[in-house]
């Protein structure tokens, strides 16, 4: 299973600001090994963020994501002590959600 | 004839000047934007994943003995961490030996955690999902403990001063296949590697830039590197032999280099290009 992700959430006026360090290899399917050999591609395809159940952010990406992504976005909305989950999915399906509190 | 060789005099002056502006306005635009890259990336630094990971694998039960390393002295006393970089490399009684964090990091796995030696060593520089380092995790957790703390490296004891001055000769001794020594890059303002500045370690303030900014999360390698690395590559980047993980060769370099940035502010895990 990937590793846990990183997130940080934080109330800012009538907003929330979360901030997603995620970990993953983000493989462009591009690159070869030192035997020449392509390495397949295996990057994060979907990311969602939900917030008292609602959807806050849905997004599309591709292999042009670095590694071990860093993510920042802003939602109106919610309050301290609330919880904000994020899920990625990658191209083999692998899935990792993780939650944090704002503060 | 003599006004044509003093025109092409004038010329050739001209050309230079030019070349010469050109080339310090080149580089300090560069390093400002490198700058701003790393300001940019500041917020979101991976390395905090590894520090994550450290520190579950430092409060967990490890290895064949089931032990955590949480009875682990760094030198402030059995699983004290904060702190406990700045004053690093020190002398251990115990192990009778100056040892830097990984050495250290090694010795517990090894006396406490009942790993073998070679095993605690295995991997001491990851490469992606293919080879995970714990210790390059293991450092970025402990390193992340100290940050804010200023450089406190104490040379009171005999063997300290034995290790920092084994590692000043290292410093600026000449030698391999390039008649290379660290000093050949490090001993002078403004030089580069490529585009990158490096760093006058023979300076105060260069040796305590460089040292409180390692270990890194470095961009270009998407891997967290640890001072053990830096020297490591720098070893292989002169063409000499092979830097051996935690030896006292790495160790009284890392001496020399973490004295000398006594009294600055440790602030890593940092992130570089």
């Amino acid at each position: 299973m990937a590793d846990p992700m990183k997130i940080r959430a934080n109330a800012v006026g009538d907003s929330t600001e979360v901030k997603v360090l995620m970990n993953h290899e983000m493989e462009t399917g591009q690159r070869k090994d030192a035997q020449g050999k392509a390495i397949p591609a295996w990057f994060i395809q979907n990311v969602t963020a939900t917030y008292n159940g609602k959807t806050v952010l849905d997004a599309q990406w591709g292999p042009a994501v670095s590694k071990n992504p860093f993510l920042a976005f802003k939602f109106k909305g919610g309050a301290k002590g609330e919880k904000v989950t994020i899920t990625w999915t990658d191209n083999r399906g692998d899935k990792r959600t993780d939650e944090a509190t704002i503060a | 004839m003599i006004s044509i060789r003093r025109r092409a005099v004038a010329r050739a002056g001209a050309l230079a000047l030019v070349a010469v502006v050109s080339v310090a306005w080149g580089q300090g635009s560069t390093v400002d934007e490198i700058a701003k890259y790393r300001q940019a990336l500041q917020d979101g630094n991976p390395a905090e994943l590894w520090e994550a990971r450290g520190e579950d694998m430092w409060k967990q039960p490890r290895g064949p003995r089931k032990v955590s390393f949480e009875r682990c002295d760094l030198g402030l006393g059995p699983g004290v961490v904060k702190g406990a970089y700045a004053e690093l490399p020190r002398y251990f009684a115990d192990a009778d030996r100056v040892m830097d964090l990984e050495t250290r990091l090694v010795y517990c796995m090894v006396t406490q955690q009942g790993y073998s030696d070679a095993d605690a060593r295995k991997s001491p520089f990851g490469n992606g999902n293919e080879r995970k380092s714990d210790i390059e995790a293991l450092v970025a957790y402990v390193t992340s403990q100290s940050r804010g703390v200023k450089m406190n490296v104490s040379l009171d004891h005999p063997r300290m001063k034995e290790m920092y001055a084994l590692g000043e000769n290292m410093f600026y001794f000449r030698g391999g296949t390039h008649d290379f020594a660290c000093a050949t890059c490090h001993g002078e303002d403004n030089k580069r590697i490529r585009l990158q500045d490096l760093p006058n370690l023979t300076t105060r303030e260069g040796a305590q830039k460089a040292y409180t900014t390692w270990p890194a999360y470095r961009v270009s390698q998407g891997e967290l590197r640890t001072f053990q690395w830096r020297l490591y590559d720098c070893f292989r980047q002169q063409r000499f032999p092979e830097l051996v993980f935690t030896s006292d060769a790495s160790i009284a370099l890392t001496t020399f280099l973490a004295r000398n940035a006594n009294g600055a502010a440790f602030d890593a895990p940092a992130i570089k290009r």
